[in-house]
This record gives structure tokens, sequence and C-alpha cells, in this order.
């Protein structure tokens, strides 16, 4: 195995594994420990403290924000339950005017009906009595007419017509 | 004649590189029928599965490792 | 590189797979100290970089709403700081940079080792190993100053019947010292193994009549090493949140 030596790089042959090469331990053992040591102090001191402080405040905040959402929500539940009380309240109100008109306006109809009523009735009276006397007067023209024209007509058949026989002649035809 | 009996030797060492692929495959895929099983326990599960196959590749690489030793520092 | 074509006529490869891996100082020098600067500090410097990018810079605004930078970094934080917790359980909070610092080294190495022409520390058995004992010897420690000799329960399985339990207690010992062999070796391992392929498929690349099927393969193995680089990372880090847990808890 001497030809996988490396011995035109350097003076020291190196073994064809690196990875057992003894002279090669000590340097890398030493720079991984400075390695450490210096990711470690980095570590510790600055970046996990840092971010640990980070993710506290970040929670701190979540939880504060969680929590006034919570009571703006709490809050709007109030908002909304006074608002429903108050709409309610308003439809109640907003009934009761309506009942109230609707019984004014029933009342004034009722007394306008009844006055309106009354005043029919009046003129349907006064007209009847009206129509009544226009009949009277027409039944005693027409018993007139009728008298004349039996007493005319008994002259021109060249009798004598008696008054009183006439009458009772006309009478008892317009009863019948 | 060492030397080529180191080379064999190597070759032989290299053989249980595969094997352990088996053993990962054998790992992984009982994993996944577990997983396919009962998927809401999978999650948890899977730091051991790297485990798991952590170990059964690490043999594997011990045989490369003896393959290696036998080619290099024999 | 004269010798490695030498090589490579050999092998058949225009250049040798594991020669990615080379250590090599940055400012000229043969010599390697431990304090020489290499490859390995640049790349280490720039995951650093990038780390203090992520964190530090895209948070700087600590927005309460955050931009996508800061949400980023947002991410991996609640990503690791949920795996400490769901699996190493709440007093393991304590140890969460500690864990924050390893997976976000592990995550930038392996991403920038994917950069072509890059070096991978992560590729690496003295940086594995180091990480993986520094693990070990971190829960060791943890277990015996939280629980005292209880801690030693760990390897007593009470559950066992009475005869079984020296032989369990010699496995479970062995498997405990074994964890950061294979915690480390699994990383580098895969990391390594991930990148030598591609390079060897690359190298196949150098035959015009394979070069269509191993530009295939290499974009193949590029997508899968992406996905590696990320699933290592968690590994390495659920399973140190796991040994973490032995030592606080350990009820076996």
């Amino acid at each position: 195995m001497a030809t996988n030596t490396n011995a035109a790089e350097s003076a020291y042959s190196v073994h064809p594994m690196p990875q057992l090469e003894p002279s090669f331990w000590g340097n890398q053992v030493f720079w991984l420990l400075v390695t450490l040591v210096v990711i470690y102090f980095v570590l510790s001191r600055i970046a996990l403290p840092r971010i640990a402080a980070v993710l506290a405040e970040r929670q701190g905040t979540i939880t504060n924000d969680i929590a006034k959402a919570e009571e703006l929500k709490a809050k709007a539940v109030e908002a909304e339950e006074a608002y429903n009380k108050a709409l309610a309240d308003a439809r109640a109100e907003a009934q009761r005017i309506a009942a109230e008109t609707k019984a004014a306006m029933q009342a004034d109809l009722d007394a306008a009906t009844a006055k309106a009523d009354a005043e029919i009735a009046g003129k349907l009276a006064e007209s009847e009595k009206a129509i009544a006397e226009i009949r009277a007067n027409a039944v005693a023209s027409v018993e007139a007419v009728a008298k004349d024209t039996a007493a005319e007509l008994i002259t021109a058949l060249g009798g004598e017509a008696d008054a009183k026989d006439v009458d009772a002649a006309v009478a008892a035809r317009m009863k019948g | 004649m060492e030397g080529e009996l180191a080379h064999i030797g190597a070759g032989l060492a290299g053989l249980g590189t595969g094997l352990a692929a088996l053993g990962v495959g054998n790992v992984a895929a009982n994993f996944l029928a577990g997983a396919l099983r009962n998927p809401s326990a999978a999650a948890s599960q899977t730091a051991t599965l790297f485990i798991g196959i952590a170990f059964a590749e690490a043999l594997g690489i011990f045989s490369f490792l003896v393959a290696l030793l036998l080619m290099f520092a024999v | 590189m004269a010798s490695e074509a030498q090589g490579a006529k050999e092998g058949g490869l225009e250049f040798h797979p594991m020669d990615q891996f080379i250590v090599k100082p940055l400012f000229g020098g043969d010599e390697i100290a431990w304090y020489t600067i290499t490859n390995v500090t640049l790349w280490m410097a720039l995951a650093v970089a990038g780390i203090i990018a992520m964190m530090v810079i895209g948070t700087s605004r600590r927005a309460i709403i955050p931009s996508r930078s800061q949400s980023i970094g947002e991410l991996a934080y609640g990503f690791i700081y949920k795996m400490v917790e769901d699996v190493a359980g709440k007093d393991a909070v304590k140890f969460f940079p500690y864990i924050m610092t390893l997976f976000l080294f592990i995550v930038f190495a392996n991403f920038l080792g994917l950069i072509p022409m890059s070096f991978t520390t992560t590729s690496h058995f003295a940086v594995t190993i180091t990480l993986a004992l520094l693990v070990f010897v971190t829960v060791t420690v943890v277990g015996f100053v939280k629980n005292g000799t209880a801690f030693l329960g760990l390897f007593w399985v009470s559950s066992a019947p009475l005869a079984l339990r020296p032989i369990l207690a010699i496995i479970e010992v062995i498997s405990y010292f074994v964890r950061p062999v294979s915690h480390s070796i699994r990383l580098a391992g895969n990391v390594m193994a991930g990148h030598a392929v591609i390079k060897v498929f690359a190298g196949f690349a150098a035959l015009a009549v394979v070069s269509p099927l191993s530009i295939v393969a290499i974009t193949a193995m590029y997508g899968l090493e992406v996905l590696v680089a990320f699933i290592q990372a968690y590994v390495f880090t659920i399973l140190t949140c796991v040994y973490l847990k032995d030592a606080l808890h350990p009820s076996h």
C-alpha cells in the first residue's frame, strides 16, 4: 500500500486512511474543543437567553391579546344584549302607540258613523214624509178629477148628476 | 498475497452494508405499516423511527468501516 | 498529488477517495502540531460563523413577530428544547445549552462538509470520539452526582430473575462502555461513507462511457447525504438525551 502515501505533498507520509493518521488527532481535538467552547459561550450567554426572552415575551403578548380579545368579546356580548333589549322596548312602545292610535281612530270612526247614520235616518224620514204628502195630494187630485169627469160624463149622457151619488161611486171605485 | 486476501475480506465485509439496507428497509416498512393502521400515533413515533434507522444503519456503517480498514490499514 | 496519480493508475481511479479527509496546514509548513491552523480550523470556524449568523445575528431584532431569519433560529431552539424536554425530562433542561451546542455544531459541520471541495470535520473519528467522550463523561459524572451509588442500579436489572442479574449486569456494563464507541463511529462512519462513495463515483466519471451514470449516482448520493447530514446530527443529539435520561432517572 506504499503507493497510497502522500509523500509528494509533504515530508511526512499520510496514512492511506487519513482518519487513522495519529499526527492529525491532536490538532483536531484541540480545535474542536476551542470551537465547542466558543459555540457554548455564544449560545448560553447571548443566543439562547435572547430567544427564550423573545419566546416568553411573545407568549405573554399572545396571552394578553387573548385576554383582551375575551374582554372585548364579553363587551360585544353585553352591547348586543343592550341593543336587543332596546330593540324589544322600542318594539313594545311602537306596538302600544299603534294600538292607542288604532283605538282612537276606531272611536272617531264609530262616532262619525253614528252621526252619519242619524243624519241619514233623519233625511230618510223627511223624504218619506214628503213622498207621503205628495202621494196624498195626488190621490186627492185624482179623486177630484174622477168626480168632475164622472159628473161631466153623466151630464153629457143626458142624466142629472147627483153630486152625492157621484162621490160615493168614485169613492167605491177608488177603494177597489 | 496478504493484501489480496485483505481485499477479498473487504469485499465480504461490504456485504454487510447491503444487509444493513435490509434492516433499514425493515424498520421503515414496519413503521409505515403501523402508521397506516394508526396514523394518529405515527407523528409521536418518528423519533423512535429515526433512532431505529440509525441503529440499523450504524451496523452497516461498521461493516463498511471494516472494509475500509481491510483496504487501507491492514 | 503526483504519488496519487501513481496510486490511481494502479487502482484505476484518477484520485484517491480518501484524499478529501487529509488535514492540511493552511499557511504552509509540513508539521501539524496541536495548535497549527489547518483546514480543520477553517471549517470549524466557518461552522461557528454560521451558528453565530443563525442564532445571534438572525435574532438580533428580537421581534415579537419574527422575521424569516429569526424564525429559523427560533425553530432550531424549539426543536432541541422540545427534544430535551420530551426525551430527557424536565430536569434535563439545564443541559439544554450543552445539547444545543452539540447539535448545532454537528449540523453545521455536516452541511458545510456537503459543499464541494470542502473539508468535513465530522468525518474524523478523532472529532466524533471527542464529542462522544464529552457526552459519556458528562453523563457518567451527572449520574453519580445526582444519584450517588444508586446510579449503579442502571446495571442491576431488578425486574429480571435473580439468577440472570449478574449476567445482565455484565451485558449492561459492556453496552454502557460501548456507547461512546457506537455513538461516535455512527456519526463519523455515516459522513465518511457518504463522502467516500461520492468520491468513488466521481472517480468513475473519468471514463466517458460511465460518466452520465456516475453523475446521476453522485446526484442521488448527494440527496441522500443531505438527509444523512441532518439525521445523524438528530440521532447524535437524541441519543445524548437518552443517555442523559439514564443518568437523571436510572430506573431500569
